[in-house]
Formats: structure tokens, C-alpha cells, sequence
């Protein structure tokens, strides 16, 4: 056969190939009918209380193969609760938590909702749901002083995954201070079963202090509206998805996350660190793509992604916005547990690069009972290089590097470092204080900007920099918590650092 | 017998309050014209306020107490469910005692437009207006228009960021403002005589609509004035309200047309 001829052929069959790939994609793309298909008739049987959960726990299925009316009841309180350690914020919240409570529901149901405001609530409240056809979302109808209670009622027409929100005037302060949550609506099949399923929301917060700035932090609206948020969080606190909140599975497990983002403003890039959604159901809607890295979530809108887990450790879940992830919280954590499969992974995990200044929390426990140690005043140089270590490789290894050689003319070295080692008091002073413009290290000249890392506390920054001098070749003295203070009460941070 | 018993046991107590109650003074506010947050017609919001006299600081239980001592139909228990809802002085003992919960000096709540109304009345006095009210509340400590100030903003911002869990403060627990009126923001809120007028729609999104009345531009007030978002949100709250709602953190002071000024 001559060569033209065989290519030819290859060619017909690309051709027909093709033509199967389209005919399939055509019998993909019929509809679901949307609202027009969704009502079932009147609701039948008894009426259902909903189960309702708070994250990151989800309502058991629906189960069931008819239209019932489905009573909804969710309370408004106003709550002060910590949004990171030390820090508490004054919540508005649907159901006492941040976000609001997980409701579950069949396609074609009557939800019969009571939205009950308490009566130490400052603010009316009212609440909108994406899940609702008509007008304002039954915001309108739901609209409740303190200490009342209103009742309205709406046919789930559309299936999905769908946030709810209030929108009491100013809404923007509504939902930035915690009002919001999803309500899924099954199809009538249901959705196809799985080993766990999840319910993590992102939202944004707006504080007059900085980021982890301790004591109360009231809401600032010009933050708000210059869409500056300070912290972004998932589930409502820095610590809500990780330690000993993180989320669990075993290997093996298809894992299923429901997904939202309250906002108010800003739009999530989310990502499971060492995983690849094996279906994500874009927008929260009925079609999915597949073998995805990372999803976009619309500020009011959701996503459902699938996976099945295949190795044990940890993975991370953050908003690949990657700033929010390291420095405004937008973290947390699914461990898997379960045998090795090396054929799948091999090697050592590489969560320490990525959890920023937010160590594994076990390790965090040599941490703490080492400050329990400086405060007694009863702490070794050996203690202190060994927290230091833990504080140095969830924080400076970023960019210093694990092995403290830095990058060559990008970030300084710490190893064998003459800079660092000719003089102690300007090591505190640079991490309190950050440095920036021209310096000379072992020769090399390095130009660039060190942030202050002033939001550590004394005893943290002596053992960060006892370690660092007593590490890879370096061998200097001890740095005290004392030493610190000293040094932080008589310099000046420099604008926009923690006090 | 019994009648005489029933008179000396009120003598006492309102004896009893006067002696840690301090006279509400009625204050001269000087007229003048400011910008609302919500305009009187179309395009023009300069509103003008008339001289009159509104009461320095809420009213306290202590104060409401005497009133509804001199009034039974208004105690608790007794007044009328159609001006009243079932939490009508609900933070009080009973009836007639106040309890630990609802300090003498501590502004009345849990009352509705009603009994705020009949209370003013008994003054001789009425609810203030909106616009009153707000004329008012445009002040701090130094100027009578300091709603441009952040920190103005951020104050009664940072109120609303408080729980309410932990009780209320007495009144006159802060400096008075440029008209000598104390607690105007950061205390409770408060009744005004025409609330019913400002038909805010629940959602706050809505542009248009017949419901909307005087409150149509919504959403390019907040936008224009957003330093005014801390009154628009008091606007949202009263408009939450029917005349009977009483709540935990809603009180009243009364204002008065100014005779001698006028």
C-alpha cells in the first residue's frame, strides 16, 4: 500500500472518530427541563421538619420518590464568636453559626420556611434564597424585627446547589458579617451515593484591626466597600477546618464537597492541595466537568466537586488566591487516613511549604509546651532552637528555605550567613521590623523587601532566631523573650504591621 | 380601705423613683436645614427643621415606671393587645417592679409605638420626627453636621457590632452631643412619631416598585451617602416594625413644639 493511500485512511477514521465524539456530546447536552419541568404537584403525605446541619456536616439524602411540604425552621441570632485565635468578631448568623445551617431538599417540594429573629438582635434580618422563583427570593416575605418570627412558602422548581443570603439593608454588612448558606435541592433520582460528604463556604471579613490583631474587632465598612478584606475564611474561623476540625476520610473514599461563597465581594479559585476533582458541578448546577485543578466560585454562587481519595495525608483545602491562603486564612484540611500506596505517591508530603505561618497542629503542641516553659522562665537554648524550628519551617522556609540557604540574590541566606551573624540586635530588629533596599550578604548584593513579621510574639521570634543561629553551621548565642521586647518597645513597625 | 393601701403603695414608689431618677430636661434644638437620608420629593433632600425642644437623654424604666403607675391601663398585663405585642415590658419583675434585669436609670425598652406615644402625651409632649431625629443625630460632641467625619460613622458602626447580650447601659453614660442631648447613637434605637411613613421594602435591592414610596432611591443613597449607611440601617429597622412590636433594644424620648421661641 503507498504512503498517501495509508494516510488517507488514517484520516476517515480521525473523521469518524470525531462524528461518534459529537453524536455523544449532542445526547449529553438535553436539558433537565429546568422550572418548567420541576413541579410535581401538590405535596404529599405528612409534613417533613427538615434536618438541618451546621458545617461542615451535611443533611442525610432525601430519599424519597415524592413532592412533600417541608417545614424549615432557622433562627437569627447575633453572636460574638472567635474568628481567629484571640480575636473575636460579632457575627449576624442563620442558625448560630458561620455559615448557616445546611438545608437539604427534593426538587418539586413545598418548603414552608420560618425565619425567626431572636429577641436580643439588634438588627431585623430577612433572608433571600437562590433556591426561591419569584421575586426578591422571599426576601420580601421574610423581612422580621427582633423577637418576631415570619412565615413564607415556595416550590423548589429549579434542582442544584444554592446559597442563601439576607439582604436587609446595608446588605453588603449582612452578609460580611456572616449571613449566608446553601440549601441543595436533589434532583428527583437524587444524587448518586458516596462515603462522605461536606459542607465548607468561603466568606470574607472586614475588621477595623489587622489581621489576627487580638481582642474584639468591630466591622469596617470602608474596608467593605474597598473590597480589602482581612480575613477570608472557611467555614467562619481561622480554625474551623483544621487540627482536630479538619475533615476526615480513609483511602478509597469518594468524597463529596458542597461549596459555597458567601463573599460579600470577593470570588474563590478553589483548590484541594494534592487532589484533582474527578467531577466538579460548575456553579452548582447539573452538568459537571471533569479532572479539574481548580474551580471558580462566584461570590453567591457554589460548586460540587468530586473525588475519590487514593493516598493518606493531608489535603489542603484553600482558595488558590494564594495570598488569602497564607496570610488571610483561607485554609483548611482533609486528612485522609489509610494504608500507603507508594505505586501512587511516594516520598514526603509537601503541606509544610504551603501552610504558611499555620504549622500541623501536633507540631504546634511542641510549641506550646515550650512558651508554657518560657513563661516559667524555665526554657533550654535547646527548647528554644527546637520550637524555633517548627515556627521557622511553617513560616521563614518560604522563603529562606528550609536549609537556610535562601535564593541567591533573591532571598538572603541565613547558613553561614555574615550578615546575620555580625549582629544580634539587627536579627530582632529585621523580623519585628522587616527590611527593605541594598545589603551585602557573603559577598552577594540583595535588593529586596522582608515584610515585618511583628504579628509573631516575643517568645516566637527568640526561638525562630535562636534556632536560625544555631542551625546549618551558624553557631551563636540565645535570644531571649526579654531581648525581644525590649527591642519591639524601642523601635517603631512600620506602617500597615501588627503592633 | 383597700383603695387607700393601693394609693399609698403608689405614693411610695413613685416617691421611692423620684429620689433616683433625674429630671429629662426638655432641650432647645435651633431649627436649620440639613441634607436627609431620605429625600421629601423627587431629586431634593434638603429638609427644613422647625425650633423644637426634645428630651435629653431616652426614657428610663424609672421615668416609664411613674407613667405607668399613674396609667394601669398601659402596665403590663393590662393594655390592650392591639397596641401592644405579647414582650410589652417583658425585662421588668412584673407589672409594677422593675427587677434586677431593668435598672431604674437603665432607657425603657420592650415598649411599642403606642405606649411610646401615650408616655410622650402624658408630657404634654409627642414622639419626635424623623427628620427631628435625625437633625439630631447628625451631631457629635462639637459640630451639628459631623456625618462627613469616618469617625462618626464608625462609632455607630461599632454599636451595631456589638451583642446585645450583655445588658444596656444606663443613660447619660456618654458625653451629650452639640445640642446637649446624650445617647442619640450608640445606647438603643428609637421610636419616631411618623415610622410607619417610611415603607422601606425588606430587600433592600429593590430599585423600583408602588411599595417603594418615599424610599425609591434605595440603592443610590446608600451609594451617594454612604456615610450615611449607619442612619440608613436605623431606617431599616424601624421600618421593620408595626406600632404594637416591642423589642430589646428599642426605646423612646419625646420632643415638643418650642412655645416660648416661637
Amino acid at each position: 500500500m503507498s504512503k498517501p493511500l495509508t494516510k488517507i485512511f488514517a484520516l476517515v477514521l480521525a473523521l469518524a472518530a470525531c462524528q461518534t465524539y459529537t453524536s455523544e456530546a449532542a445526547a449529553q447536552q438535553s436539558d433537565t427541563g429546568g422550572s418548567a419541568a420541576g413541579d410535581f404537584g401538590p405535596p404529599q403525605g405528612d409534613p417533613i421538619q427538615a434536618v438541618l446541619t451546621s458545617a461542615p456536616n451535611v443533611p442525610p439524602p432525601v430519599n424519597r420518590d415524592y413532592p412533600a411540604k417541608v417545614i424549615v425552621d432557622m433562627e437569627v441570632r447575633e453572636l460574638d464568636m472567635e474568628i481567629s485565635e484571640g480575636v473575636t468578631y460579632t457575627f449576624w448568623t442563620f442558625g448560630s453559626t458561620v455559615p448557616g445551617s445546611f438545608i437539604r431538599i427534593r426538587q418539586g417540594d413545598t418548603v414552608e420556611f420560618h425565619l425567626k429573629n431572636h429577641p436580643d438582635s439588634k438588627m431585623p434580618h430577612n433572608i433571600d434564597l437562590h433556591a426561591v422563583t419569584g421575586p426578591g427570593g422571599g426576601a420580601t416575605s421574610s423581612f422580621t424585627a427582633p423577637g418576631h418570627e415570619a412565615v413564607f412558602s415556595f416550590k423548589a422548581l429549579n434542582p442544584g446547589l444554592f446559597v442563601y443570603h439576607c439582604a436587609t439593608a446595608p446588605v453588603g454588612m449582612h452578609i460580611a458579617n456572616g449571613m449566608y448558606g446553601l440549601i441543595l435541592v436533589e434532583p428527583p433520582g437524587g444524587l448518586p451515593p458516596v462515603d462522605k460528604e461536606f459542607y465548607v463556604m468561603q466568606g470574607e471579613f472586614y475588621t477595623v484591626g489587622k489581621y489576627r490583631e487580638k481582642g474584639h474587632q468591630p466591622f469596617d465598612m470602608q474596608k467593605a466597600i474597598d473590597e480589602n478584606a482581612t480575613y477570608v475564611l472557611f467555614n467562619g474561623s481561622e480554625g474551623a477546618l483544621v487540627g482536630d476540625n479538619a475533615i476526615k476520610a480513609n483511602v478509597g473514599d469518594t468524597v463529596r464537597l458542597f461549596v459555597g461563597n458567601g463573599g460579600p465581594n470577593l470570588v474563590s479559585s478553589f483548590h484541594v492541595i494534592g487532589e484533582i476533582f474527578d467531577k466538579v458541578f460548575q456553579e452548582g448546577g447539573s452538568r459537571y466537568q471533569e479532572n479539574v485543578q481548580t474551580t471558580l466560585i462566584p461570590a453567591g454562587g457554589s460548586a460540587i466537586t468530586e473525588f475519590r481519595v487514593e493516598v493518606p495525608g493531608t489535603l489542603i483545602i484553600v482558595d488558590h488566591s494564594i495570598f488569602r491562603a497564607f496570610n488571610k486564612g483561607a485554609l483548611g484540611m482533609l486528612k485522609v487516613e489509610g494504608a500507603d500506596n507508594l505505586a501512587v505517591y511516594t516520598g514526603k508530603e509537601v503541606d509544610n511549604v504551603y501552610l504558611g505561618d499555620k504549622v500541623m497542629a501536633n507540631e504546634l503542641s511542641i510549641v506550646s509546651d515550650i512558651a508554657e516553659a518560657q513563661r516559667s522562665g524555665m526554657v533550654t537554648k535547646e527548647q528554644q532552637i527546637q520550637a524555633g524550628m517548627v515556627l521557622y519551617n511553617g513560616t521563614c522556609s518560604v522563603c529562606h528555605q528550609q536549609n537556610g540557604e535562601g535564593l541567591e540574590g533573591i532571598f538572603p541566606p541565613l547558613a553561614n550567613s555574615d550578615y546575620l551573624m555580625a549582629d544580634q540586635r539587627r536579627a530582632v530588629e529585621i523580623v519585628l521590623n522587616g527590611l527593605s533596599g541594598p545589603i551585602s550578604v557573603n559577598g552577594v548584593p540583595y535588593s529586596s523587601v522582608m515584610p515585618a513579621m511583628s504579628q509573631l510574639n516575643d517568645d516566637e521570634i527568640a526561638n525562630i532566631l535562636t534556632f536560625t543561629l544555631n542551625s546549618w553551621g551558624n553557631e551563636g548565642g540565645v535570644v531571649t523573650s526579654d531581648e525581644v521586647a525590649g527591642i519591639r518597645a524601642a523601635t517603631e513597625r512600620p506602617e500597615g504591621a501588627a503592633d | 380601705m383597700r383603695k387607700f393601701i393601693e394609693l399609698f403603695i403608689v405614693v411610695s414608689l413613685s416617691a421611692g423613683l423620684a429620689q433616683y431618677s433625674f429630671a429629662n430636661e426638655f432641650v432647645h434644638i435651633p431649627g436649620g436645614e440639613f441634607r436627609s437620608v431620605i429625600p421629601e420629593g423627587e431629586g431634593d433632600n434638603l429638609i427644613a427643621v422647625a425650633d423644637f425642644l426634645m428630651q435629653e437623654t431616652p426614657v428610663s424604666n424609672a421615668e416609664f415606671m411613674r407613667f405607668v403607675l399613674h396609667h394601669p391601663q398601659w402596665q403590663r398585663g393590662k393594655a390592650v393587645s392591639l397596641f401592644v405585642d405579647d414582650q410589652y415590658l417583658s425585662t421588668w419583675d412584673n407589672p409594677i417592679s422593675l427587677g434586677p434585669e431593668a435598672g431604674l436609670l437603665k432607657p425603657v425598652t420592650q415598649v411599642s409605638w403606642f405606649a411610646a406615644n401615650a408616655y410622650c402625651g402624658w408630657q404634654n409632649a409627642r414622639l419626635p420626627s424623623w427628620y427631628e431625629w435625625e437633625y439630631v443625630a447628625a451631631a457629635n460632641e462639637s459640630n451639628a453636621d459631623a456625618r462627613a467625619l469616618p469617625q462618626w460613622r464608625q462609632e455607630i458602626l461599632s454599636w451595631y457590632s456589638q451583642v446585645s447580650g450583655n445588658g444596656i447601659d444606663d443613660v447619660r453614660n456618654s458625653t451629650a452631643n452639640y445640642y446637649h442631648i446624650f445617647n442619640i447613637h450608640g445606647l438603643v434605637w428609637e421610636w419616631v412619631d411618623d415610622f410607619s411613613a417610611f415603607l422601606v421594602t425588606g430587600d433592600n435591592r429593590e430599585q423600583g416598585g408602588a411599595d417603594q414610596l418615599q424610599f425609591c432611591g434605595a440603592g443610590a443613597i446608600t451609594m451617594e451617602q454612604k456615610d450615611n449607611y449607619a442612619v440608613l440601617m436605623r431606617v431599616a429597622m424601624l421600618s421593620s416594625l408595626e406600632a404594637r412590636y416591642t423589642t430589646r433594644n428599642l426605646g423612646f424620648r419625646c420632643a415638643r413644639k418650642d412655645d416660648i421661641n416661637q
